[in-house]
């Protein structure tokens, strides 16, 4: 394999993977703290407003990182991908500039409104902050998904006699059918990071015996937030992004289950070990005809195969596909189940004195990051060989100027540069979690 | 359509330069001006609520130019890839200083997280006028469309040149005394004395910088490319630019001179504005000149997207910008006026 092609590929998922671990927190956590102000703002409980104040703190350290760790993002279409970004800039420099103009002209006016003019502001206009807050976060990652989604089922160009993509309908590429459950999915997945990020602070705080007041608004509405995204996650989201990858990824369904040989009544495999060389799932734990019934409906239908595709178009890491995928389906899977026994120890009163649900909502924090992690490798490692499915594979978007060491040096310094983020970001969570909810306004 | 989107991303690389400069300005100038504790949070709390939507103009205008010119993109920013990564670097580390610095207090944590503000914020402003140099002297683009510039060769400003020698770094000093005036004239502006006198003070040394090596570097740009000679000999209409720059340049010696501190700082502002659009228009159609051989260089009419895209693109970027603009506006109304000393922490 190319080293240099491989290493550029390292640094961009290094980059993004490391990247997608704070804007889903952003996105989750921008919608929560809407409903907390506005509740503030409805009831008038003081309790609301020092929520608010509270996670807008972690929402604030979080967010610095998220910006800094998202600008490399946007350089390394043109720094490591040239080929790609000269090919496809005319369709997807659309949405990535309206992202800037649209997306992030509101999120950082509003945030530093947010963060630190509540006493400057009044009530209203501060409420007003918040909303508008969330509503840039949400449209950042609506133009952001748009520009995958064009990756992954490409609409609305031509072609020029040099290869390269010309936009042919702005509001075909904006209402692509792949966006809208994309774009719902993901955002679904942000909620249930900051929902379940908030109920387990709470949590933790309740088996501390601290600040009882404010945690028990923490587990109440981060269960419920992170429960009914949990479910939405699963049917329709989930399901209708699997029809348009059975309809127009028959390879990347086929790697994802693991399915070597094309079958009538297909099973699905829940645990395994996909082996390529010798094509066959090992140590297979399998439900009969349910894959058939998951995809069409129909217990009988068949569904392809990888032995229909010819070797070259196969997703070029099965196994890494293969897992992430179940290791998302498997977390969303028991995210529903746990969440869901919560909320009805919660709906009995139940719930704040249990501490041994108390204890499984703290240890779940970790995981809603991990599906989510996992989710984007499905979708990027089932696109492969792919870089514009069908169309440009992704050893032609490669920077064929930019030789394998000038690659690895600028990795090497990110991961640096990350592990020291790692480290500030942790510190000073921390310490904000350590003094608690509670204060005044800035 | 080509040359109207030209335009508009000259005028947002001149809005970026102008906004995020006076807050890279302020990071230069940050122990210069601030000694005591109190005084350096003033200067960070003076573009505290700001800077991060002034550096959403780098991402909005890098956006902008990926969506209109994306062969200039391809072709600048994997050329360019050393410093490009390094000035990542450094945004990262400054946005981690201003945003982290008052999460904790103590005498070790500020101190250190100034020196970062400071350092990242006077190497970003010399990496910037580099990179301004080498884009304006041209490239080795060639029939592949593609460039690799190393860091440094022999320092020569001829030949087989680098991305460091010393025209460029020429460059990179004024663009750093040029931030440093901007800077220091933003933070007399915004706050009271001792910090607004030392600021100001600072301002006027910069000032000499400023005129000296504005005349040594437009000097030797002449002689390194000669399109913005020609140009300058060609054309009477593009004056009015480097006459915009003379004329910010003197307004900024003569309000200082009156203590009017906001003229002060837009002639500071007028004066970058003019020197920008001096090299973009002296290149102008050529955004990206090549130095191995001119069939090679971009330009707006080979380097642009397609038709439909521009044209569509001007729909939504106009009124995105003008409401954008109008937030902005907001934003700086509510944080107006002078940040005093005694100020609850940014």
């Amino acid at each position: 394999m190319d080293t240099a092609l491989t290493l550029h590929r390292l640094h961009f998922a290094f980059t993004v993977t490391y990247h997608y671990i704070f804007p889903q927190l952003t996105m989750g956590l921008a919608l929560l703290l809407a409903i907390f102000k506005t509740a503030a703002r409805r009831t008038g409980n003081p309790l609301y407003d020092e929520t608010t104040r509270f996670w807008a703190k972690i929402f604030g350290i979080n967010f610095a990182i998220g910006v800094v760790t998202g600008i490399p993002m946007e350089f390394q279409f043109g720094t490591n991908w040239a080929g790609f970004a000269q090919a496809a800039g005319g369709i997807i420099g659309q949405p990535l500039a309206m992202e800037g103009v649209f997306a992030f002209f509101l999120e950082s006016s509003f945030l530093g409104l947010f963060l630190y003019g509540e006493k400057r502001l009044g009530p209203t206009l501060h409420w007003l902050s918040g909303i508008l807050l969330f509503l840039g976060s949400w449209l950042s990652g609506y133009f952001i998904v748009a520009t995958d989604a064009w990756m992954q089922h490409p609409v609305g160009f031509s072609r020029d006699p040099g290869g390269n993509f010309l936009l042919e309908s702005l509001s075909a590429l904006l209402g692509n059918p792949w966006l809208v459950w994309q774009y719902l999915h993901t955002m679904l997945g942000a909620v249930v990071t900051g929902g379940t990020v908030v109920a387990a602070v709470g949590a933790f705080y309740l088996l501390l015996g601290k600040h009882s007041d404010h945690s028990r608004i923490f587990v109440r509405v981060g269960l419920l937030a992170a429960f009914c995204a949990a479910v939405l996650l699963l049917f329709p989201t989930g399901d209708r992004q699997g029809a348009n990858i059975a309809r127009d990824q028959p390879a990347t369904l086929a790697a994802m289950e693991g399915l070597f040989e094309t079958q009538e009544g297909a099973p699905i495999a829940i645990l395994g070990q996909p082996d390529v060389a010798k094509k066959r799932l090992d140590n297979p734990l399998l439900v009969p005809r349910m894959l058939s019934f998951l995809t069409y409906q129909r217990w009988q239908a068949e569904v392809r195969g990888l032995d229909t595709i010819p070797g070259d178009l196969w997703p070029d890491n099965i196994p890494l596909l293969y897992f992430s995928y179940h290791i998302m389906v498997g977390l969303g899977t028991i995210f529903i189940a746990l969440l869901g026994l919560a909320v009805w120890k919660l709906s009995r009163g139940r719930l704040y004195q249990s501490r041994s649900w108390l204890w499984v909502l703290m240890a779940l924090l970790p995981f809603p990051y991990i599906a989510n992690t996992a989710g984007w490798m499905t979708a990027e490692l089932g696109r492969q060989p792919w870089l514009i499915y069908g169309l440009m594979r992704t050893d032609q978007g490669a920077s064929s100027n930019v030789s394998a060491g000038n690659t690895l040096f600028t990795l090497l310094g990110f991961m640096g540069m990350y592990a020291l983020l790692s480290i500030l970001f942790l510190f000073l969570v921390s310490r904000e979690i350590e003094r608690g909810p509670g204060q005044g306004p800035r | 359509m080509e040359t109207v989107w030209f335009v508009l991303v000259a005028l947002m690389i001149a809005g970026y330069v102008i906004l995020d400069g006076f807050d890279l300005g302020a990071g230069i100038v940050h122990f210069g001006a601030a000694r005591t504790e109190a005084e350096r949070r003033q200067v960070l709390q003076s573009i505290g609520p700001v800077w991060d939507g002034n550096e959403v103009w780098l991402l909005a205008g890098g956006g902008t130019l990926y969506m209109a010119f994306p062969v200039l993109y391809a072709a600048s920013f994997s050329g360019f890839y050393l410093p490009l990564m390094m000035v990542l670097w450094l945004l990262i580390l400054r946005g981690i200083a201003i945003e982290f610095r008052s999460h904790v207090e103590g005498p070790v944590w500020g101190p250190l997280w100034d020196a970062v503000f400071c350092g990242s914020s006077i190497l970003l402003a010399i990496f910037f006028g580099a990179a301004l140099g080498n884009v304006v002297r041209g490239v080795p683009l060639d029939a592949s469309g593609r460039f690799f510039l190393p860091l440094w060769t022999n320092f020569g400003a001829t030949g087989e040149v680098g991305i460091l020698d010393w025209y460029t770094i020429s460059v990179g000093v004024l663009a750093f005394l040029t931030l440093t005036q901007h800077g220091a004239l933003w933070v007399a502006l915004k706050t009271d004395d001792p910090v607004r006198g030392r600021a100001r003070r600072i301002a006027g040394f910069a000032w000499i910088g400023v005129a000296v090596m504005t005349l040594v570097v437009t000097h030797f740009t002449m002689q390194v490319q000669p399109l913005v000679r020609e140009k300058l000999h060609s054309e009477l209409g593009i004056w009015i630019f480097p006459l915009l720059a003379l004329a910010g340049l003197a307004g900024v010696a003569w309000f200082r001179f009156k203590r009017r501190e906001l003229a002060a700082f837009l002639s500071s502002s007028v004066f970058i504005a003019g020197m920008l659009c001096s090299a973009a228009f002296g290149l102008y159609p050529y955004v990206l000149p090549s130095n191995v051989d001119p069939q090679f260089s971009l330009s707006i009419h080979n380097a642009s997207a397609g038709p439909h895209g521009l044209s569509v693109g001007m729909m939504w970027w106009l009124p995105g910008m003008l409401i954008a603009l109008g937030y902005i506006a907001f934003v700086y109304r509510r944080f107006g006026g002078k940040v005093s000393m005694g100020e609850s922490r940014h």
